[in-house]
């Protein structure tokens, strides 16, 4: 057995058992520690990630002594991997790029606290996105969220205490729900298995039997993942967790955790229960519906908002209507163009709350009229952020373009949902321009204003702190080779969801 | 700018406001949508098929492989903790994650720092001084309470049995109900009985910051290590070295004593931080 085989289940554990560590290091310790341990998880990622292309083909890996019904087992093939060198990677860029963000927020005594929630999120994400097993992934979805309320009130000022509890309740009832859906499909079909469940759920579509609990546990556990991600009936926790936590908090729950459940849905959609049965069930419509709502309530809902901060949060909701939107279309191109755009948005998020935080002095909201003149200020942040909005909108040459052009390219051939997508595509693209190019364009507004008589504002951090430089770099690298290198990654993808299935 | 904490206002704290007439819906809404919820479990539930039937596909080889091999493949009399310590501790392990990451989630809420011995001190003597005056709005940290005659006595008795209760089921988790979760929840009852009973002063003679710390420290370094070993050797088919032992004996079924034990570790010094740190804020 090639050696290379044990490196995913070396991932989970390390950081796993880096979180324990943690436990008793001082912050300084801790912070390098972190990123020690985050950067090898990347490296161990990049190797599986080469493997598993080079071979073309998944594996499984036994999680103790005992064959998979009965014990536990990780399986990885190549969208697996490169789900988890995603998920890896954005972690270790938030965490070295916020460096100076978490400093500011976070207690001294505490900030050891705050890297071992990131570990433990880390290695849950992980965990979530190699499990073969409904059960296992539950667990972690559970560590996930615990870890998702700490990371929220690590910033401790009285509102995201409240905005943590909101997030714990709606949470719950979302992981409630899936574990609602779990227990029936296990007491329907006797297995907690991925594969088996597919075998067992395929004979049972064939006869006939129970349709209508199949439609409902689909249904639980849709829903479940829906609230835990952010969907659009189900958003109301997205403006304040995001708006108001520390901004490493913000870009690790809006672009790791939240697309971790997605990844799950996809998982159990294309893996677990096949991906015909859940096309026949209709779920899919209400994927669609909801995913087209979110893209152009989402936006609007942006345009709105005056707080800096908050209105990137917003961005979120429409941009998770995107992802389940191309879920919907119920065609391997449409799972692809979702996955490619899980991907992007997770790639430009992190980018731009991070690249926020100079602009609002660590973590403090501030209204887009104060932005008047920062750009020139803070030229590298602004550069940086400005690259991100555009990716968002859906310049060429970035990530954001090329997952538009992909959901737009799925879309086509669909009868009347053909235009529905399109449309609200473009309605959307239209909306995301507005409110992220007047950000911009605030941006470099020369402020005339002479601010004499105002304390000078806080240096510009990006010139004496290396550590921000090279992670905001390197996330806008990230876009930049999501947006012209698309064809090997979207290669990938297709191949990993052939090999799903 | 470190360690701010802005003022709680009620109004700004949940932001967008929701008016009487949506609040009205939003009400009414949710009591359709809870209603409909309830139909439809009702609806599966009327359709599922029936609980201990034998031909009921949770009735698989799954099952029957834990019952009829279970003793023999991990040395465990009872089959429970064969199951969740050895066939699947993944799913274990990732349990007792859960809770390592909620207490951090309560420490980073509730736990004060930059507290000296002498902060305390002080804090005391100006504690006990407001207390005599008649208002009663200590800072409940610091507030020890009143001996009680009667919760001191019946603890005395009580605590001792409790504690060596815990630590029986703890240790024979492999052999009869119990294990890991259950007793560290009794001994993390009997510890947190002794502390209302005697207070702060006598509970941190052996229950201190320090020692809830090396414990969790230490049990899940021991099982995160001891699992790792028995995941890696599984699933590069080597051959574990831990022996079974003979099936029923206390130092029987490899690993699973000592998850046990760790487990308990881990659940007792959870129930306990938490129960003494919404009390004054730090362990």
């Amino acid at each position: 057995m090639d050696f290379i085989k044990n490196f995913p289940f070396f991932s989970i554990m390390l950081s796993m058992f880096c979180a324990i560590v943690l436990s008793v290091l001082n912050r300084k310790a801790a912070k390098y520690m972190t990123r020690i341990v985050l950067g090898a998880v990347v490296c161990l990622s990049v190797a599986v990630l080469f493997f598993t292309i080079q071979r073309g083909e998944s594996y499984v890996y036994y999680m103790g002594h005992f064959p998979a019904p009965w014990g536990n087992e990780i399986r990885f093939g190549c969208l697996e991997s490169l789900f988890s060198l995603f998920v890896s990677l954005i972690a270790f860029l938030s965490v070295v790029a916020g460096t100076k963000a978490v400093e500011d927020d976070v207690e001294d005594r505490k900030e050891n606290l705050f890297y071992i929630l990131v570990c433990l999120m880390t290695s849950s994400l992980l965990a979530m996105s190699y499990t073969n097993d409904l059960f296992t992934g539950y667990v972690f979805i559970e560590i996930n969220t615990i870890a998702g309320c700490g990371l929220i009130m690590v910033r401790q000022i009285g509102k995201t205490t409240v905005t943590a509890i909101r997030y714990m309740v709606i949470s719950i009832l979302g992981s409630g729900l899936f574990l609602m859906g779990v227990t029936l499909l296990y007491t329907l079909t006797g297995h907690l298995l991925m594969s088996n469940i597919k075998e067992s759920v395929a004979e049972l579509a064939q006869s006939g039997e129970y349709r209508v609990q199949f439609t409902i546990v689909i249904g639980l556990m849709l829903v479940g993942l829906a609230i835990k991600s952010g969907l659009f009936p189900f958003h109301l926790w997205i403006p304040d967790a995001y708006g108001q936590s520390n901004v490493v908090s913000s870009s690790l729950l809006s672009s790791t955790v939240s697309k971790g459940y997605i990844f799950l849905l996809i998982k159990i959609f294309v893996r677990t229960i096949g991906f015909d049965v859940i096309k026949s069930c209709g779920v899919l419509y209400i994927c669609f519906t909801l995913g087209v709502v979110a893209m152009i309530l989402g936006s609007v809902m942006a345009l709105h908002e005056k707080s800096f901060r908050r209105m990137i949060a917003y961005s979120s909701i429409a941009q998770i209507g995107y992802i389940y939107m191309g879920i919907g279309l119920g065609t391997a191109a449409g799972v692809a163009a979702a996955v490619f755009h899980i991907f992007a948005h997770g790639a430009t998020k992190s980018l731009l709350f991070i690249s926020s935080s100079e602009f609002t002095e660590g973590s403090h909201t501030k209204t887009i009229e104060e932005l008047k003149g920062l750009g020139y200020k803070y030229k590298f942040s602004a550069f940086c952020y400005s690259v991100g909005a555009f990716s968002i909108v859906g310049f060429p040459l970035l990530a954001g373009f090329v997952s538009k052009l992909l959901l737009g390219g799925a879309a086509i051939g669909h009868g009347a949902m053909q235009w529905i997508a399109l449309l609200a595509l473009a309605v959307s693209t239209i909306l995301n321009a507005i409110y992220f190019l007047r950000t911009v364009i605030y941006l470099f507004i020369p402020d005339k204003a002479e601010k004499t008589d105002k304390p000078d504002m806080v240096p510009a951090y990006s010139m004496n702190c290396e550590d921000y430089v090279f992670g905001i770099l390197i996330l806008v690298m990230i876009n930049l080779v999501l947006g012209l290198a698309s064809g090997p990654i979207i290669n990938i993808i297709n191949n990993g969801l052939d090999i799903f299935s | 700018m470190k360690a701010e904490r802005e003022k709680n206002d009620p109004k700004t704290i949940i932001s967008g406001k929701i008016s009487g007439k949506l609040k009205a819906v939003y009400r009414v809404s949710a009591v359709v949508l809870a209603v409909l919820l309830f139909f439809m479990l009702a609806t599966v539930m009327i359709g599922m098929p029936d609980i201990g039937n034998k031909n009921n596909p949770d009735n698989n080889e799954v099952a029957k492989r834990y019952i009829e091999n279970g003793l023999e493949e991990t040395g465990a009399v009872n089959i429970v903790s064969g199951m969740i310590l050895d066939y699947r501790a993944f799913d274990t392990f990732g349990e007792s994650c859960v809770l390592f990451a909620a207490t951090i989630c309560v420490m980073i809420m509730l736990r004060i720092d930059g507290q000296t011995k002498e902060d305390d001190e002080e804090a005391k003597k100006v504690t006990f001084g407001i207390r005599e005056s008649a208002f009663s709005l200590i800072d409940s940290r610091n507030y020890e309470p009143e001996n009680d005659s009667i919760l001191k006595k019946s603890a005395l008795l009580v605590v001792p049995l409790i504690l060596v209760f815990g630590i029986y089921v703890v240790l024979n988790g492999h052999i009869s109900p119990g294990g890991g979760f259950s007793g560290g929840a009794i001994l993390g009852a009997g510890l947190i009985l002794f502390l209302s009973a005697f207070g702060f002063s006598a509970t941190e003679k052996f229950m201190n910051a320090k020692t809830v710390k090396i414990t969790t420290l230490v049990s899940l370094l021991i099982y995160c290590l001891a699992k790792s070993y028995s995941f890696f050797t599984g699933a590069n088919h080597i051959e574990s070295v831990i022996p079974l032992g003979t099936p029923g004996a206390i130092l029987s079924s490899g690993l699973i004593l000592v998850l046990n034990i760790c487990v308990g570790l881990v659940v007792a010094c959870t129930m306990y931080s938490f129960y003494a740190l919404v009390r004054r804020g730090r362990i």
